[in-house]
C-alpha cells in the first residue's frame, strides 16, 4: 500500500515538474522536436543505407555544403523573431558574391573588397528596414523590393559567371583542419562563430532582449525601448549576412554567378521554421535554426545518396514545412491556454 | 476636374498613359500597328498578347489579396499546369489533334484547381498564415512539376496547342481574348453579384464579416482557388508561348510582379476594397515598362532593377507618414500665405 502510495506520488511530481517545464519552455520545444526530427533522419539513414552515411567525412561535408545556408538562416532568424521577414536574403548574396568577384578580377586587395561587399549586402538591409520602420511598409514588400534591387545589381555587375583566382579567398575553402578523420575549413568556422554571435546576442544583450520585444508587441516602445533602431538594425545584420554568405559561396565554388541563389530565400525561411522559430514573431532560437539547416542539409545529402531525384528535397522539405506549422501552432494554443 | 483626379484610377492610369507617350515619342514605331496577312503587327499588341499569363495571376491574386491574404504559389501552379499539360500531349500518339490538347487543357486546370482547394483548406480551415500555407507549395510545387516531367524540359510540336499562345482571331491574338474573357468573368462575378461586397467585407474585418452572417471560409476557399485555376491556365499559355513545360523557369518571379501589379493599382495589401480595373492597368504598366526597359538596351536580366524603384516609389507614395508630412507643409503654406494676405488687408485701410 505505502509502495504503491508512494510511486503514485513520485508520478504525480515528476508530472507536474514536465508541466512546469511546458508551460515555462513552451516555446523551446519545436526545437526540441527539430532535434529530435534530425535524429530520426540520421538513424534512418544510417539504416536505410546500411550503415554508409553516418561517417566523420559525411559529416564534415555538411557543414562545409551548407555554411553559406547556415549564415542566411542566423541573419533571418533575427528578422523573423521581429515578425518580419527579409525575401532579398538570396539576391543580396548572389550581389555581394559577384562584386566581390569583380573587384578581385580588377586586382583589388581582399582587405578592401570584402569589407566593401560586406557594406554593400548592409546597405541593401539598411534600406529594407527604413522602408519597413519609416514609410510604414509591410516587410514582404520592402524586402521584394530589395530582392529585386539586388538581383538586378548582380546582373548590372556582370551577366556571367567570373572565375575567382586570389588565393586568401580561396583558401577559405581549400584549407581543411583535421582532427582524425573530421575536418572543418574555415567557412565552416566562420558559419559557427556566426552562430555563436547570434546566439549570444539574442540571449544575453538588450539589442537581444529588444528584439524579442518587438516581435511579441509593438506598443513596447512605451517601455523605453528603441523599437526604430532595432527594427532597422535586424534587417542591416540580415543584410551583412547576406554579404558574408556571398563570400563562403564564392569561394565555396571558386565562382560569382550571378543567378546564384535564386529561391534560396525560401530554404532559408523553411529551416528557421523548422528551427523552431515562429514566423509570427516573438519566439526563436539561432541554435534552434543551426538545427533547421543541418535537417535541411540532411534531407539533401541522403536523397543524392539514395540517388533520387532532387526534386524530391522540395518535396519533403515542403512536407515537413506544414508539419512543423502544425507543431507549432499546437504548441502555441496549448502555451496560450495555460497563461 | 478635381474629381478626375480623386479618382482611385487616375494616378495609374496616368502613369501608363505617360509611360506610352514616352515611348511613341522615343521610337515613332511604339504606336504603329500594321496589318499582315489578316494579322495585326505592332509593340503595342505585342504588350497585349505578352501580358495575357501576368494578368491572369494577377486577377486571381487581386480576389485573394482583398480577402487579407496573398498567394505566393502561383508560379509553382504554373509550373504544375504546364508540364501536366504537355506530359499529355507528348504521351498521346496524336500530338496535333484537337481532341488530346482539350483533354490536356482540361487536366491542367483541374490540377490547378485541387492546388488551389488545397491552399484554400490550409488558410480557411487550418487557419494557417496565407504567407506560409502558400510557402508550402510554392516550396513543394516546383519538385511535384520536376517530377511530372521526370526533370527534363518536355518539349511538343502540336498545332493546336501552340494556337493558344501564338494564334490570331478576328486580326487579335488568341491570347488577348484569353485575357478578356477573365477579366470579364473576374469582373462580372465579383462586381454584377454581392460576392465583390463579401469578399471586401471578409477582408476589412473577418470577424465582423462573420458576425454579420459572411461565410468567410467558403469566400477565402473559392479566392485562393480562382487564384489556383487562374494560375493553371496562366501556366498553359506559358507552356504553348515556349512550346516546352520547363518546371524551373515557368512562372519564377511571377508572384512578385503580380503582387507588384495589383499594388500598382491601388488595391491594399491590407486587404478589403479591391479594383479589377486597376490591377489590369498595373499589369499593363509592367509590361509597357518591360519593353520600354528592352528598348533601351537594357539586358533584361537587369530590368529586376528598374521595378525596384518603381517599387519603391509607389510604397513610399502610399505611405501614411509621406502624407501626414505633406499634409503639414501644405498646411504651413496655407497659413503663412492666410497671415500675409490679412496683413495686406491691414496695410490698405
Amino acid at each position: 500500500m505505502t509502495t504503491l502510495e508512494r510511486v503514485g506520488s513520485t508520478r504525480e511530481s515528476t508530472g507536474g515538474y514536465y508541466h512546469t517545464f511546458l508551460s515555462r519552455h513552451a516555446s523551446i520545444l519545436p526545437t526540441f522536436a527539430a532535434v529530435a526530427i534530425l535524429i530520426l533522419l540520421f538513424i534512418g539513414a544510417e539504416i536505410f543505407l546500411r550503415g554508409n552515411f553516418i561517417s566523420p567525412g559525411n559529416i564534415s561535408a555538411l557543414l562545409l555544403d551548407n555554411a553559406y545556408l547556415l549564415i542566411l538562416a542566423v541573419g533571418m532568424t533575427f528578422v523573423i523573431v521581429t515578425a518580419g521577414i527579409d525575401l532579398s536574403v538570396g539576391s543580396v548574396m548572389a550581389f555581394t558574391g559577384i562584386w566581390l568577384a569583380k573587384m578581385l578580377e580588377a586586382g583589388t586587395s581582399p582587405a578592401i573588397a570584402i569589407p566593401a561587399s560586406l557594406i554593400g549586402g548592409a546597405l541593401v538591409g539598411l534600406l529594407i528596414g527604413t522602408l519597413v520602420q519609416f514609410f510604414d511598409v509591410q516587410p514582404f514588400i520592402a524586402s521584394l523590393a530589395g530582392l529585386f534591387l539586388a538581383r538586378g545589381l548582380a546582373f548590372v555587375v556582370s551577366l556571367s559567371s567570373i572565375k575567382v583566382e586570389t588565393e586568401s579567398v580561396l583558401w577559405l575553402q581549400s584549407t581543411r583542419i583535421r582532427v582524425g578523420a573530421w575536418y572543418i575549413t574555415p567557412t565552416g568556422i566562420l558559419a559557427l562563430l556566426v552562430v555563436a554571435a547570434g546566439a549570444y546576442a539574442m540571449q544575453y544583450t538588450r539589442f537581444g532582449r529588444t528584439t524579442y520585444a518587438v516581435g511579441g508587441n509593438r506598443q513596447a516602445a512605451l517601455m523605453g525601448l528603441k523599437v526604430a533602431r532595432t527594427t532597422v538594425a535586424v534587417y542591416v545584420i540580415s543584410g551583412v549576412c547576406g554579404g558574408l554568405a556571398g563570400l563562403v559561396l564564392t569561394a565555396y565554388s571558386g565562382a560569382g554567378y550571378p543567378r546564384n541563389g535564386v529561391g534560396t530565400e525560401l530554404d532559408v525561411i523553411a529551416a528557421v521554421v523548422i528551427g523552431g522559430t515562429l514566423l509570427t514573431g516573438g519566439r526563436g532560437y539561432v541554435v534552434g535554426s543551426l538545427v533547421g539547416v543541418y535537417v535541411y542539409g540532411t534531407i539533401k545529402s541522403i536523397i543524392s545518396f539514395m540517388g533520387a531525384e532532387q526534386s524530391w528535397t522540395q518535396i519533403v522539405i515542403g512536407a515537413l514545412l506544414l508539419l512543423f506549422i502544425g507543431v507549432q501552432r499546437a504548441i502555441v494554443a496549448r502555451s496560450d491556454r495555460r497563461t | 476636374m478635381r474629381s478626375v483626379v480623386k479618382h482611385r484610377l487616375f494616378w495609374p492610369v496616368a502613369a501608363l498613359v505617360s509611360l506610352i507617350v514616352i515611348n511613341s515619342v522615343a521610337r515613332p514605331r511604339f504606336a504603329s500597328i500594321v496589318v499582315q496577312d489578316g494579322r495585326l503587327y505592332g509593340a503595342l499588341i505585342d504588350i497585349l498578347r505578352n501580358s495575357a499569363p501576368l494578368l491572369l495571376v494577377s486577377l486571381g491574386m487581386t480576389v485573394v489579396i482583398a480577402t487579407r491574404g496573398i498567394d505566393l504559389s502561383v508560379g509553382a501552379v504554373m509550373a504544375v499546369s504546364g508540364a501536366v499539360a504537355l506530359t499529355i500531349i507528348d504521351d498521346s500518339t496524336v500530338a496535333n489533334s484537337l481532341g488530346s490538347v482539350l483533354v490536356a487543357v482540361a487536366a491542367a486546370v483541374l490540377v490547378s484547381l485541387v492546388l488551389g482547394v488545397w491552399n484554400g483548406f490550409l488558410v480557411s480551415a487550418l487557419g494557417i498564415q496565407p504567407i506560409i500555407a502558400t510557402l508550402v507549395l510554392m516550396l513543394a510545387g516546383r519538385g511535384v512539376a520536376l517530377l511530372i516531367t521526370g526533370g527534363f524540359i518536355t518539349t511538343v510540336n502540336s498545332t493546336p496547342f501552340e494556337f493558344i499562345a501564338s494564334g490570331y482571331v478576328l486580326l487579335l491574338p488568341f491570347a488577348f481574348f484569353i485575357s478578356v474573357a477573365a477579366i470579364a468573368v473576374v469582373g462580372l462575378t465579383e462586381r454584377r453579384t454581392a460576392l465583390g461586397v463579401l469578399t471586401e467585407a471578409v477582408g476589412i474585418n473577418p470577424e465582423a464579416s462573420r458576425l454579420a452572417g459572411v461565410r468567410a471560409r467558403g469566400i477565402i476557399w473559392s479566392a485562393y482557388a480562382a487564384s489556383a485555376v487562374l494560375s493553371g491556365i496562366a501556366g498553359i499559355i506559358y507552356a504553348s508561348n515556349i512550346k516546352a513545360a520547363d518546371a524551373n523557369a515557368a512562372g519564377q518571379f511571377i508572384e512578385l510582379y503580380a503582387i507588384l501589379a495589383v499594388v500598382l493599382g491601388g488595391t491594399s495589401l491590407m486587404g478589403g476594397k479591391f479594383s479589377v480595373a486597376g490591377t489590369v492597368v498595373g499589369v499593363l504598366i509592367i509590361q509597357t515598362l518591360e519593353s520600354t526597359i528592352l528598348f533601351l538596351g537594357v539586358p533584361s536580366a537587369q530590368s529586376p532593377v528598374f521595378f525596384a524603384f518603381v517599387v519603391m516609389v509607389v510604397v513610399i507614395v502610399q505611405s501614411p507618414r509621406l502624407h501626414s508630412v505633406v499634409r503639414h507643409l501644405f498646411h504651413v503654406v496655407r497659413s503663412r500665405r492666410a497671415s500675409d494676405s490679412t496683413r495686406d488687408v491691414e496695410t490698405a485701410i
